[in-house]
């Protein structure tokens, strides 16, 4: 059994990384005795950011990225196992420290989980370190053996030289190793000879996810800490004016009442007594500028923004001539609420502010950017925060944000002993960041045959990018996250613009939410394809497929979907499928959904989905990710909205902001397509592909075209 | 002083009687294994055993609770049901981010207990009051089948 982090342990943080490196530098250009010792008292081999390997044989594999409930621990594992050809219960994951340079993720820039980007990068970027330090520990080895490299073998972390019957343990070389420069380069193991790769694997976090052993952010203990529990302003804008501090102080086991500009705490000796306090509190508020703010005004203003030009993501050919001179001409208005992620872990954070320094304990997506947020909250400089990151009790994109670790640093600081800042789950939705609200114009004619003969699609909506990412902007001012999946479709469109007006709400702060751009433009393209399919008098399937000559992967998606779904065979009444397909995140999904309206009641029966991800690295793990996104990705179709009134949300806990439970959810079936392509990203390609798979499929049981979220037909308009 | 039998042992607290058991098991006790999720018996993430029948026990006070016997994840794996949805959870990998598995664990451990072979309709009743945001009901259904015929 893999052992999983042990908190006891040593822990990988930048002086010991500093010091496993410099002993190497150093250590190579002594005399061999001297280097012997010296290299035997710099502790663990580090061959370089992620992997140390110890003495007695122990393998600490650094995860730079955050394990959230997606299995990209057990996949980088398998990766890096794979070419140290060690066994993936040889193998300690442990938490990466902050620190942009040494684990940054290569495709976002920075040390980030997200996008579904993780995979993807460490298949690039772990492979290769694992290969070099096989490669160091078998030239030591052989250097020490005389005999050549290539005549040693490696099984679970042992070196043999057959013709000499010698061998060694990797624990027993890693004084040796650390003796030479590192090899510059290794090759990677033909995919003939994978062991790991390919096949399910056991995932390495679970085991004490069973048995209450795992410990979360919220999960910290620390000697002499106290719970605090917050309340945000209402109001996005607003200020605390007054509390009632002597009837929160009156309550047993409350300790301090602390005040920040917009927020307020009451601390006590575990989450009873805070809330206990904060009810007491009668919080008086200066509720802004935003204190009258309705969903009709947000609404409205992103209608009216949708009248504006925008700015051109992609312009080929003249659609509007296009569509002016077609035989059948339709247009359409798609609109997607705002949403909370509402992750099952409140967000939380735990920080200790001392002279010396601060202390932060929490689950983060970005963990030097919640490193930053302490030290700026503290007026600390980032290299006096130590950041202690956990597993986390589901990202979603709720923890790419960080504002929860500074709020948490600003109240910590007015008190000396360590805090654990928690939000009620009410605080969790109301005061979340929030995926944008978008309002979609699409228009495209048909002609006489039922051809597409142009598209435009103008998004309108707020920009992630522009607030988390200034520098992924393009240059012409198009944020590449509210167009993806619009600008690049599957198809064949002919003539084409996308366009995208950018429209700040007031009242909000938007956010990552698992799917991002995809998850709201692949449910406008699909459901818009659909009605052009069906205008067109075609089958989904076969419309679609006339589309994708040039995308064999999406169609040979599309086609394994509809066959397991037994597309065109006979359903019962008020039942219905709906197809879609995709490319996304790097990868092809197909999703056929099976829905029976009885009444407005929408009944989700079957859901059969085809992946082609590339090289599936833990199949068993992919499967997973495409039942738990199409999940996400459906409980957000059918209930999924936060919406103001008088600037406040009106949603407060999951009994207004809903989630699918166990009596709603279908069989899943996942189909992997066998492929040797680089693997594609995973974890939101299931959420984005729920949303226009159930809409189709209830356009197909009752003949409404639903172009809002959530699914209502009680509020659909027209069909 | 008010005593509590938990996880066969009993303990003193001083805390008030109107305190749910929750906070109890997580602040004061440490038993962190057992989750907060909604604090309003919305999602099953506070999950615990009182004589061994499933309660929230974030809806627990504590004068409801003494006198009564609380088992919490942390001992689940000793009762033979406990020990086979454990099993079955780690077999089909149900778990992702495994916040709300210590609450599932407990519900289905109380549900094999009282009815070793349920159906798919004693399944949703008993399981549809715990929230999986993370979308593991299929396995969490599979895991129960494997849990029951084991
Ligand atoms: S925390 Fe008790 S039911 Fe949600
Ligand atoms: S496993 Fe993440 S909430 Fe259930």
């Amino acid at each position: 059994m893999t052992r999983i982090p042990d908190p006891a342990g040593f822990r990988p943080d930048r002086r010991s990384f500093l010091t496993g490196s410099l002993a190497l530098v150093v250590a190579a250009s002594l005399p061999l005795g001297s280097r012997m010792a010296r290299a035997a008292a710099a502790g663990p081999f580090a061959p370089n950011a992620f992997i140390r390997i110890s003495e007695d044989g122990r393998i600490v594999l650094i995860m730079r990225d955050v394990e959230m409930g997606q299995g990209i621990w057990t996949g980088a594992s398998m990766l890096m196992a794979e070419e140290l050809d060690v066994g993936l219960d040889q193998v300690e994951p442990d938490f990466a420290p902050p620190d942009d340079k040494l684990y940054a993720n290569p495709l976002l820039g920075q040390q980030a989980t997200g996008g579904s980007t993780s995979i993807r990068a460490d298949w690039e970027g772990l492979r290769k370190p694992a290969a070099i330090a096989r490669r160091a520990l078998v030239e030591a080895a052989a250097r020490e053996w005389k005999v050549a490299p290539a005549d040693c073998t490696v099984e679970r972390g042992v070196v043999r030289h057959a013709a000499s019957g010698r061998s060694a343990s990797y624990g027993s070389l890693v004084a040796l190793a650390a003796t030479s420069p590192l090899p510059q380069d290794a090759p990677l193991k033909d995919r003939k000879d994978w062991k790991l790769i390919g096949t399910s694997q056991k995932r390495v976090d679970t085991r004490h996810k069973v048995d209450g052993g795992a410990t979360y952010g919220i999960d910290v203990k620390l000697p002499g800490m106290k719970i605090a529990l917050l309340a945000r302003c209402p109001v996005l804008g607003g200020k605390l004016v007054s509390v009632d501090e002597a009837s929160a102080l009156k309550v047993k086991g409350a300790h301090a009442v602390l005040k920040l500009e917009d927020a307020v705490a009451v601390v006590g000796d575990h989450y009873w007594a805070a809330k206990q306090g904060l009810d007491a509190l009668a919080a008086k508020w200066d509720l802004g500028p935003n204190a009258r703010l309705t969903q009709a005004d947000i609404v409205r203003g992103h209608e009216e923004a949708s009248k504006g030009e925008g700015v051109v993501a992609r312009q080929e050919g003249d659609p509007d001539a296009a569509i002016a001179g077609a035989a059948k001409k339709l247009s359409a208005v798609y609109q997607l609420p705002f949403l909370a992620h509402a992750t099952m872990e409140p967000a939380n954070c735990t920080v200790h502010v001392t002279p010396d320094g601060v202390e932060v304990w929490c689950g983060t997506q970005v963990p030097t950017r919640a490193q930053a947020a302490a030290a700026e909250a503290t007026g600390q400089p980032v290299e006096k925060v130590r950041l202690h990151n956990h597993l986390i009790g589901g990202g979603f994109g709720r923890r790419l944000e960080w504002e929860y670790v500074g709020i948490a640093a600003a109240f910590a600081k007015q008190v000396d002993y360590p805090l654990k800042v928690v939000w009620s789950r009410e605080e969790d939705i109301q005061h979340d960041r929030f995926r944008p609200y978008y309002y979609d114009r699409l228009s495209a004619g048909l002609d006489a045959d039922g051809r597409i003969t142009g598209w435009t699609h103008k998004v309108t909506g707020s920009s992630v990018m522009a607030r988390w990412a200034p520098p992924g902007m393009r240059e012409n001012g198009i944020d590449p996250d509210a167009v993806e999946c619009a600008e690049e479709t599957p198809y064949d469109l002919g003539p084409v613009r996308v366009s995208w007006v950018r429209h700040e709400p007031p009242g909000v702060v938007t956010a990552w939410w698992r799917g991002v751009g995809p998850a709201h433009n692949v449910f406008v393209v699909e459901s818009f394809i659909d009605e052009l399919a069906h205008a067109a008098g075609k089958d989904p399937v076969a419309f679609r497929r006339g589309l994708l000559e040039k995308n064999p992967r999406a169609r040979a998606a599309l086609d394994l979907a509809a066959k397991e779904a037994g597309w065109g065979t006979p359903l019962p009444a008020n039942t219905g499928r709906g197809i879609m397909v995709q490319h996304a995140f790097g990868s092809f999904l197909a999703v056929v959904c099976e829905a029976e309206m009885s009444g407005s009641n929408i009944q989700l029966k079957r859901l059969v989905a085809a992946m082609d991800c590339g090289q599936a690295v833990n199949p068993d793990s992919v499967r997973a990710q495409i039942e738990g996104g199409l999940v996400f990705g459906l409980t957000a179709a059918l209930y999924g909205e936060i919406t103001l009134d008088e600037g406040r949300v009106e949603q407060t806990n999951f009994d207004t902001y809903q989630i699918l439970r166990m009596n709603e959810v279908p069989p899943i079936e996942v189909h992997l397509v066998e492929s040797s392509e680089s693997p594609g990203g995973l974890g939101e390609t299931g959420t984005a592909a729920a949303f226009p798979a159930i809409a189709n499929a209830v356009f197909a049981a009752s003949g409404k075209r639903l172009r809002k979220l959530p699914l209502n037909l009680d509020k659909a308009s027209s069909g | 002083m008010t005593t509590l039998t938990i996880n066969g042992q009993d303990h003193q607290f001083d805390v008030p009687d109107d305190m749910p058991l929750l906070w109890v098991l997580r602040d004061v006790a440490g038993l962190t294994g057992t989750k907060f999720g909604c604090g309003a018996g919305l999602c099953g993430a506070c999950t615990v055993h009182l004589d061994g029948q499933a309660v929230r026990s974030c809806q627990t006070l504590v004068s409801d609770a003494v006198g009564h016997r609380i088992a919490t994840i942390e001992t689940v794996g000793q009762t033979p049901a406990g020990a086979a949805v454990q099993k079955a959870w780690l077999d089909l990998e149900v778990v992702q981010c495994g916040y709300c598995q210590s609450g599932q664990i407990m519900q289905a451990a109380a549900l094999l207990a009282g009815n070793p072979k349920p159906s798919d309709g004693d399944i949703d009743s008993a399981m549809s009051g715990n929230i999986c945001r993370c979308g593991t009901y299929p396995r969490i259904r599979a895991a129960i089948k494997q849990a029951s015929a084991a």
